[in-house]
């Protein structure tokens, strides 16, 4: 299989809207996780920020990351013009 | 393709109205006389008769049908498929206790189960849709070229489902027996057969359409009860928003029973207990001869003193479950010595983001938080019964929006549970909490009777003091209807979603094993020149076996099964996550790194789970393997260790090895890059 430029860029930008998608990702899991203590103070709903983005606020964040990648990457392959199969709804 | 939704979308319209109005034509019977033990029978009796009618209505002799769905699930439906599949009787039964239980700390379970979704959607189901097989061991073997890959593939996919399934099934059996009143044993083999009337004769195919059906049963039943209880406790019926506020004034409950002399007196005693089981034990084996002359004494004393006959039946129980030898002797105080150490523990507040006195213990409480979140995650990425549901969809646009419906479906429960501990939490601190144990409200009582609620006068204050308190974890969910005062139809409602996730993910699990079994073991090895029909029913007689296998080792009443299911993830994540990764990303991966990086990956989580859990293993003549945890990090975390040497395995042996073929590096762009026109 040789692949043609159009090709590399269609990986090219696949990868980087990945690498974005999952830097925030880490970021609500783990980041903003580990200084739980630290923000403490900061009310939310009624809870502290740690435990308002542990039961709702990074779960929500994780729908919308997968709702942008499923919506940018679907226009990526209509952009490119790639077949497949008939899922046109 | 829009026609077939459209005619989805009316008849599961239409399915969701008529369960409904059987709840309320229930609730209608009840007002008029139904006893309770009925309304259980009904709603397991209707349930499983809907679900085995679409189990026979999608039977199937096609293998792409069987296997696959026919690739023809739209992917709202998938993501609902997905959602039931997903969501076990630990979702629904036990999240909502271990948030309960654990506050802060369980959240990791809610962040954990849904953050895997991130890493399906970014990096595996698209991938994995335009690869477009059956089964997970199918891409690993065309990945990584041949039969090496796919065994240790099929090994880390029973490994983790087996045990998985037995969950399942078992609480299956639990729901079974308190609801509908029938022995667990019998129990267990009714929700085998509901599992195999929905799987056996149309594989995929009927499991997907029922799993569809199995959705809309348990996020109604999870839904209700906790928006009635916030309704009467705040006015306002969406309890995901308000319990924030019932947090709030949990906080300043935590803050008056806490402090309370009687919480303190019960705690100090609490103590005490623990270090006499210490004493005990350090004494062993003259204390546990000297325990049983004491017990031996009082008991001739009683019988002297003409005492009541129950008495020193009592004792004379007691006399008999005391251990045979100081090495069960060792074992069993060291549970009660436990028990009663955590519940004279200062408590915790629930809002408190890693608690504990002090930086270290802090700081491990974080390390462990973090760290299961990182488990769960990958585990949920590697599962295979999850991943396999995005061979289903019509095409890799279909897969992505698939997994955003499934996360969609699967956070109408997550975001809920924390709700239920919050409003079961502000119950008992404000009304059991307290109160003379000579009237305790009936929901203590009747869950009291078989063994999920227990209090304990340690005190003798005849006062329920916090500390006195055990609550099995499924309580939570299972008594907020009695709590809200809810008629029993809502219990039946309650009763019968558990039971809708205990058996879809009993499913798609058996399903997943069988499918390891029949297509990569037996078809793509064994037999490659085997006909479909062959291959069917090869496939069908496997789930049968697997099947009774699985009820009869949940039927056994494993008591470890919890932890175990935990460990599934461990397992899975670090047997199967880097080599998928690895395979989609990085085209240098040979055939040697990934089998090597399975194994060790795999290993290592194994081992640090044993020798962390365990100190003796009874069946295999095995004593003193016991270890100091690393970094303090917990055995249900074990995979974060597997993951690193797994993913370190396949780079460096990949780097040791020959670059992959020309055929490997083609099949990964083919995976990559979809088909442009010219």
């Amino acid at each position: 299989m040789r692949l043609d430029e159009r090709q590399r860029a269609y990986w090219r930008r696949n990868l980087r809207l990945t690498a974005w998608l999952l830097g925030l990702w880490f970021f609500v899991s783990f980041v903003v996780s580990f200084f739980a203590r630290e923000v403490e103070h900061i009310l939310f709903l009624g809870m502290p920020l740690g435990f308002y983005m542990g039961a709702q606020g990074a779960p929500l964040t994780y729908l919308l990351i997968i709702w942008w990648y499923a919506r940018r990457m679907n226009a990526l392959d209509r952009d490119y013009g790639v077949e497949d199969a008939e899922d046109e709804d | 393709m829009a026609d077939q939704t459209e005619r989805l979308r009316r008849y599961y319209a239409s399915y969701t109205l008529g369960f409904f109005a059987f709840v309320l034509m229930l609730a209608v019977l009840e007002r008029y006389g139904m006893p309770p033990r009925w309304i259980g029978y009904s709603f397991l009796l209707l349930t499983i008769f809907l679900y085995a009618t679409i189990g026979v209505l999608a039977r199937t002799t096609s293998v792409a049908e069987y296997y696959v769905a026919g690739r023809r699930v739209p992917a709202v439906f998938n993501g609902m498929a997905t959602g039931a599949d997903w969501m076990s009787s630990a979702s629904f039964m036990g999240l909502a206790g271990t948030l309960y239980l654990s506050g802060h700390q369980g959240l990791a379970y809610v962040m954990g189960w849904t953050g895997g979704y991130v890493l399906v959607a970014l990096l595996l189901a698209p991938y994995l849709r335009r690869f477009g097989r059956y089964t997970i061991p199918d891409f690993l073997a065309a990945r990584y070229g041949g039969n090496p890959a796919r065994v240790v593939g099929v090994l880390a996919t029973i490994l983790a489902s087996f045990v998985y399934v037995v969950a399942q099934i078992y609480a299956v059996g639990l729901i079974t027996s308190r609801f509908v009143g029938l022995q667990f044993e019998i129990g267990v083999f009714v929700g085998l057969a509901g599992i195999l009337v929905c799987s056996f004769l149309g594989g995929m195919r009927a499991v997907t359409w029922t799993q569809v059906a199995q959705y809309a049963i348990l996020i109604v039943a999870y839904l209700v009860p906790v928006t009635i209880l916030s309704h009467e406790v705040t006015g306002v019926p969406l309890a995901q928003l308000t319990y924030g506020g019932v947090l709030q004034q949990v906080q300043v409950l935590e803050e008056r029973i806490f402090g309370d002399p009687g919480e303190i007196e019960a705690r100090r005693l609490f103590r005490e207990r623990a270090d006499a089981y210490h004493d005990r034990i350090l004494s062993l084996p003259e204390s546990l001869a000297e325990e049983r002359r004491e017990l031996a004494a009082r008991i001739n004393d009683l019988k002297n003193d003409n005492a009541q006959m129950r008495e020193i039946v009592a004792l004379e129980r007691e006399r008999r479950e005391l251990p045979r030898n100081s090495e069960d002797a060792r074992n069993y105080w060291e549970t009660h010595m436990r028990q009663a150490a955590q519940r004279g523990a200062d408590p915790d507040h629930h809002m408190t983001a890693y608690p504990g006195q002090g930086e270290s213990v802090n700081e491990v409480a974080r390390a462990n938080f973090l760290t299961l979140v990182f488990c769960l995650m990958i585990g949920t990425a590697a599962l295979p019964h999850v991943l396999t549901r995005y061979y289903t969809t019509p095409g890799v646009r279909d897969a992505r929006l698939s997994v955003f419906w499934s996360l969609l479906f699967i956070l109408a429960l997550y975001l809920t549970a924390p709700a239920y501990a919050a409003f079961v939490k502000h119950e008992i601190y404000s009304h059991l909490v307290g109160s003379p144990i000579a009237q305790l409200p009936l929901w203590v009582s009747s869950w009291g009777k078989i063994g999920m609620v227990s209090i304990e006068d340690i005190n003798g204050d005849g006062i329920v003091q916090l500390a006195e308190l055990v609550l099995n974890p499924d309580v939570i969910l299972l008594a907020t209807p009695e709590i809200a005062g809810l008629p029993y139809v809502i219990s039946g409602l309650v009763a019968a979603g558990a039971l809708a996730a205990a058996l879809s993910t009993a499913d798609g699990l058996l399903l997943t094993i069988a499918s390891a079994l029949s297509h990569d073991l037996y078809y793509k090895i064994f037999r490659p020149q085997a006909t479909t029909q062959w291959r069917l029913v090869v496939s069908k007689s496997l789930l049968l076996v697997v099947a009774v296998l699985a009820a009869t080792v949940a039927s056994q009443k494993p008591a470890t099964i919890l932890f175990m299911v935990a460990w599934a993830f461990s397992l899975a994540g670090s047997a199967l996550f880097p080599a998928l990764i690895v395979g989609v990303f990085w085209k240098r991966a040979t055939r040697a790194g990934a089998v090597s990086g399975m194994l060790v990956g795999l290993l290592v989580t194994l081992y640090y789970m044993v020798r962390v859990q365990f100190d003796s293993i009874p069946w295999l003549h095995i004593q003193g393997i016991g270890m100091e945890p690393w970094l303090g990090i917990q055995s249900t975390s074990a995979g974060v260790w597997g993951v690193a040497a797994g993913f370190a395995t396949i780079v460096i042996v990949s780097l040791l090895d020959k670059p992959p073929s020309k055929e490997t590096q083609d099949f990964v762009e083919s995976v990559r890059y979809p088909e442009f026109d010219r």
